[in-house]
């Protein structure tokens, strides 16, 4: 395959599981609010502090208002990671590698943006925000999933995948650390009705809440941790999405699992190792978001390598 | 919408032969038509527009800064050719483009039709689409110009013409087989009804050519697809033919040029290639040879394919065949080369070149058609009945300081198809681009686009110029 049009598919997938995290996070938010107590409620800024991107807003913005953040995230053509900015960019990446993704993908990446564009412009997506971030949400499963049934699962497949778990990976890393950070603090809410809603807040943020409650019923934020970084089977878990990231690198490589022929290879298998290997009392003593920057950090050398490996003009 | 109040108003139409009586080949489509709900017609139009609008076949109108896109307008109501048209315009077309083939390779090689005197040297010499870098190839199989699309035109007897060649890289082909798709799903039932000829092997046969083409020794070819990129108005239909065929679509960026080779950058290292089919012009190839600027092209790439490593289709070069004033000469190229009368006419044409026909073109300007030699997209012509007296005056300038650049023709009344105006019919001037491949044998597509100008009395039918496209139908 060539070299351009496998950097475009990776970014492709990486650029709309961007957008599906952002539309999630702000949905959830918006219900939060609505169910914490006035004096707490209205806490947006540290959505911008999931995606990193508190520079960039703290420059364009006056406050962190639930209006000024949404429209930031979702909205911001001048924000590269806002929603409207992923899809278009996805899009782009769809349209660069079309003759190489199924024509349903095309299509539905394409009306996709099409509609988002119209509605942006409208004005009309925050007059009903539950239905359109809701939308947003679908209209990224829909894509994956016609992505699944549509594109064989061969070396573009993996690709799209390599994109897609790295983001998820990232985005969950970043959700636990900033909540993490942010709610503990408050230790007098500890049990208390106030603090369940904040973690089931995260657990939704994450379209974790109802899995969760299967495998460990009642919610703490020690669980919360567990189940986010460390599950195997969730498929939003940091442990899920690199398993299955390493499978898709072997099987792009030819690489029998457990070696490797590359430094993303190398990299990848040394997070995934860690993780393989570790419970979350360790992480908890050892520093939680000193082991997050560290997986943080892991994930974005992933990235790096995946770039070098296989991205850049080889030969000459 | 009806057909009642239709009138032909004195002009070919392509559909009716007088008024209120269709072609035999169009009475089903009018019945079919005529007997639908009011509205239902306007409804499939919109259904149709939305459907090449998710399919993504679009443009971007520059001068908008929204972005927004836009389809190129498509017409529902198809153009209908029947048999004997189409027996007449195939075996016209395939005698057309082997004379200009033979031509091609005579001008590259012995140039026994200069040394004959049938063409003057210097118009061919000293023409903009000869490439002196070309002289003395040999292509594989001899073959030039491996995909072709002539423009023909229709008079007011329903006679076919021969309006320009283009031998470079012509497009519109897509359009050709996304049309049909989105005819198919309108009117399904008059698909039934009639015996139109498919287009849908178009890819298959494109691929099969190619093939025919690789290099002498390769048995399985690697065959990709040129594009200047994604940011190119013909990007879809690049894109669209790589798909249709399953080839890579390469951009300059992932071809290099190594030990003499031409390979393609992939995630498992280098891979060769052998039979590029590209969608970019001549002087953009390759930056050692032609010009050095171009981003677009692979350098070394013209080393590679003179020394037969690799087949370049269209063969560099073929614009000198379809120069608007070598164009005069194709009826004597067939009488040439073939040693028969040319099946298709030409449009009369006068060259500026040659001092009495000058002084005709200029008295004449409000009459004539004047077109530049090497350029395309309805850009650079004058038609001069529809100019003011200063655009008539300022070519006038152009042609007088650069004759051997202007060609000019009579003002044609061109055949009229009925189209969809608001919410009726009116007829529209159209054009036939078929398109011709030359593989192992010449293949003439039963199809191919008709454009239509859409502005009332326009006989400008290029998209950049306010021109959309309706369907083909050849019959059986």
């Amino acid at each position: 395959m060539l070299s351009r049009v496998a950097e475009a598919i990776y970014w492709m997938s990486r650029h709309i599981e961007r957008a599906e995290n952002v539309a999630r996070v702000i949905d959830v938010n918006f219900h939060l609010n609505l169910d914490l107590p006035l004096n707490r409620s209205d806490q947006w800024e540290p959505l911008v502090r999931i995606t990193d991107d508190h520079p960039l807003f703290q420059e364009r913005y006056d406050s962190a208002s639930g209006r000024n953040v949404i429209r930031f995230l979702a909205f911001d053509t001048d924000n590269p990671n806002s929603i409207i900015s992923c899809i278009e960019k996805a899009r782009e990446n769809a349209r660069s590698v079309r003759e190489v993704i199924s024509s349903e993908m095309w299509e539905h990446m394409n009306t996709f943006y099409l509609n988002l564009k119209t509605l942006t412009d409208s004005g009309q997506a925050m007059a009903a925000p539950h239905q359109f971030f809701g939308d947003i949400k679908r209209s990224c499963h829909l894509f994956a999933g016609i992505t699944d049934a549509t594109l064989s699962h061969g070396e573009a497949w993996h690709f799209h995948r390599l994109g897609c778990l790295l983001e998820r990976a990232d985005k969950t890393a970043r959700l636990v650390d900033v909540k993490y950070y942010i709610l503990l603090p408050d230790i007098s809410d500890v049990g208390s009705p106030f603090d369940n809603i904040q973690w089931s807040a995260v657990l939704k943020s994450a379209s974790a809440l109802e899995m969760y409650r299967k495998r460990w019923q009642r919610i703490t934020h020690e669980r919360v941790a567990d189940f986010l970084i460390l599950d195997r089977d969730f498929p939003r878990a940091v442990h899920y999405c690199l398993l299955r990231a390493e499978y898709s690198i072997h099987e792009i490589t030819d690489t029998s699992p457990g070696t490797f022929s590359n430094p993303a290879e190398k990299v990848m298998g040394q997070i995934r190792t860690r993780l393989d290997f570790t419970q979350i009392e360790e992480i908890v003593t050892g520093g939680l978001h000193e082991f997050l920057t560290d997986l943080k950090q892991g994930l974005f050398s992933a990235g790096e390598s995946i770039q070098q490996t296989f991205f850049e003009p080889a030969g000459n | 919408m009806r057909f009642e109040g239709y009138r032909t108003e004195g002009f070919y139409d392509e559909l009716f032969q007088a008024d209120g009586v269709p072609r035999s080949g169009a009475r089903v489509l009018v019945e079919r038509i005529d007997s639908l709900d009011r509205g239902e017609l306007k409804r499939r139009q919109t259904a149709a527009e939305l459907a090449l609008l998710n399919m993504g076949i679009t443009f971007t109108v520059y001068s908008d800064t929204s972005g927004k896109e836009r389809i190129f307008p498509f017409d529902i109501l198809p153009r209908i050719v029947e048999a004997p048209d189409w027996a007449l315009i195939e075996t016209g077309l395939k005698q057309r483009i082997r004379a200009l083939n033979l031509f091609l390779g005579d001008v590259y090689g012995e140039q026994r039709i200069l040394k004959d005197k049938i063409i003057p040297e210097e118009l061919v010499l000293g023409g903009q689409g000869y490439l002196k870098a070309c002289a003395g190839i040999r292509p594989v199989k001899n073959v030039w110009c491996h995909i072709t699309g002539t423009d023909l035109v229709r008079d007011n007897a329903g006679k076919f013409y021969v309006l320009e060649d283009n031998l470079r890289c012509p497009s519109g082909v897509s359009y050709v087989l996304e049309n049909r798709l989105v005819m198919k799903r309108i009117f399904p039932k008059v698909f039934e009804a009639v015996p139109i000829r498919p287009v849908d092997d178009y890819p298959t046969r494109l691929l099969e050519m190619l093939h025919a083409m690789a290099p002498e020794g390769v048995t399985s070819p690697t065959v990709v697809v040129l594009t200047p990129g994604v940011y190119n108005s013909a990007y879809f239909e690049h894109s669209f033919l790589a798909q249709q065929m399953g080839v890579e679509l390469v951009e300059g960026r992932d071809l290099v040029v190594s030990k003499n080779r031409v390979y393609m950058r992939t995630t498992r290292g280098l891979q060769r290639v052998d039979v590029i089919y590209r969608r970019i012009d001549d002087v953009f190839l390759d930056p050692k040879v032609f010009r050095p600027d171009s981003l677009l092209g692979v350098p070394g790439l013209m080393e590679v394919y003179q020394s037969g490593r690799v087949t370049l289709v269209n063969a560099p070069g073929t614009g000198i065949a379809d120069d608007k004033v070598i164009y005069a000469f194709v009826p004597d190229l067939i009488k040439y080369y073939l040693s028969e009368e040319s099946v298709l006419p030409n449009v009369e044409t006068f060259l500026c070149w040659r001092e009495k026909e000058r002084e005709h073109v200029l008295a004449n300007l409000d009459k004539l058609v004047v077109k530049s030699a090497n350029e395309s997209g309805g850009y650079g012509m004058l038609v001069g009945p529809a100019a003011s007296e200063a655009d008539r005056s300022a070519f006038a300038e152009k042609i007088r300081s650069n004759p051997r650049n202007y060609i000019a023709q009579p003002t044609l009344a061109l055949s009229r198809a009925p189209s969809i105006i608001d919410d009726h019919f009116e007829g529209r001037h159209v054009d036939l681009r078929p398109y011709i491949l030359y593989g192992d044998d010449i293949y003439v597509l039963p199809g191919g686009l008709t454009r239509v100008a859409l502005r009332r009395g326009s006989l400008v039918v290029n998209s950049s110029q306010g021109g959309g496209s309706k369907d083909t139908w050849v019959l059986e």
